[in-house]
């Protein structure tokens, strides 16, 4: 078991926090995409975690995202029959994105990240004395 | 004349060995096995929001009772039907693993807490850095000896 392989993990598990505060992200940020048409309306972007090896030798597992699945629920259907890009009946969609749902997301994304982070410099500083100490 | 020669040549061999092989006793052993716990912890706070993901931990003073000897050779189950297989763990199999029993359980089936995790996290880094102590008292004393007190 290589000594670096818990950089491994933590930065397997940066990686597959920061792509869930992209998503995020991305799905605030079309909150109010608005069209005409309810099939291509903007689904919410949902990523979705698995523990896997993620170095060779390494037994334990870290993370990774698997897929950034779609959110498949109904999009918000809205009268607004002055709206440009209603449709005919007066409707326009928006995705379903929640965005209190979404903060708390984020929320506990950073917080995880910032957890990792603590493990790596943790373990920096123990690799490192333990350098030191056979050194010497 | 021969043999005295070979005899003689083996006596030094182990000499050497001796006070060296073993230099830094049962603290080596429990370095390597703090370092695999601070592993495990870290793969535990890597999958805290991965679904289904069952937190483990090393039960260390198994692992280091195992690791030096002075427990049984190991676990062996219990064979009830020919087609059992027989699943003896060797003595120097690797870290004993245990599963960590959650405070509250979660919908998605994930028993990692981060706050259980992160207590001990820093209970493992603790201990990994008291044992590194000793080792560098160890070496200093070494040294000490090495250089004739100087």
């Amino acid at each position: 078991m290589s000594s670096f392989g818990i950089f491994d993990i933590a930065g397997s598990a940066l990686a597959a926090q920061s792509v869930r505060l992209n998503t995020v992200a991305s799905n605030l940020a079309n909150a109010q995409s608005v069209t005409g048409d309810p099939n291509t309306v903007f689904k919410p972007k949902e990523p979705v975690f698995e523990a896997i090896a993620v170095s060779d030798g390494q037994s334990l597992p870290g993370v990774r995202v698997r897929e950034v699945a779609d959110n498949t629920a109904a999009p918000l259907k809205r009268y607004e029959p002055g709206h440009p890009l209603a449709d005919p009946d007066g409707y326009i969609y928006a995705p379903p994105v929640d965005a209190v749902e979404q903060m708390v997301n984020m929320i506990s994304a950073a917080r995880s990240y910032q957890a990792n982070v603590e493990v790596m410099t943790t373990a920096r500083d123990l690799t490192l004395r333990t350098i030191g100490a056979m050194s010497r | 004349m021969v043999s005295d020669d070979a005899s003689h040549a083996s006596q030094a061999k182990t000499a050497v060995a001796g006070p060296l092989d073993n230099l830094l006793g049962i603290q080596g052993t429990a370095l390597s096995l703090h370092r695999a716990r601070i592993d495990q912890i870290a793969s535990n706070i890597a999958n805290a929001d991965t679904p289904g993901y069952l937190a483990r931990d090393i039960d260390f003073e198994q692992a280091l009772q195992r690791a030096a000897g002075t427990t049984d050779a190991g676990v062996e189950m219990a064979r009830t039907a020919p087609g059992h297989l027989n699943a003896q763990i060797s003595a120097g199999a690797p870290a004993t693993q245990v599963y960590r029993i959650p405070l509250q359980p979660a919908q998605d089936g994930n028993t990692v807490e981060l706050s259980t995790e992160n207590a001990k996290f820093a209970e493992a880094a603790m201990r990994y850095q008291a044992t590194l102590t000793f080792i560098e008292g160890r070496m200093n004393t070494l040294k000490t000896a090495i250089k004739g007190g100087e």
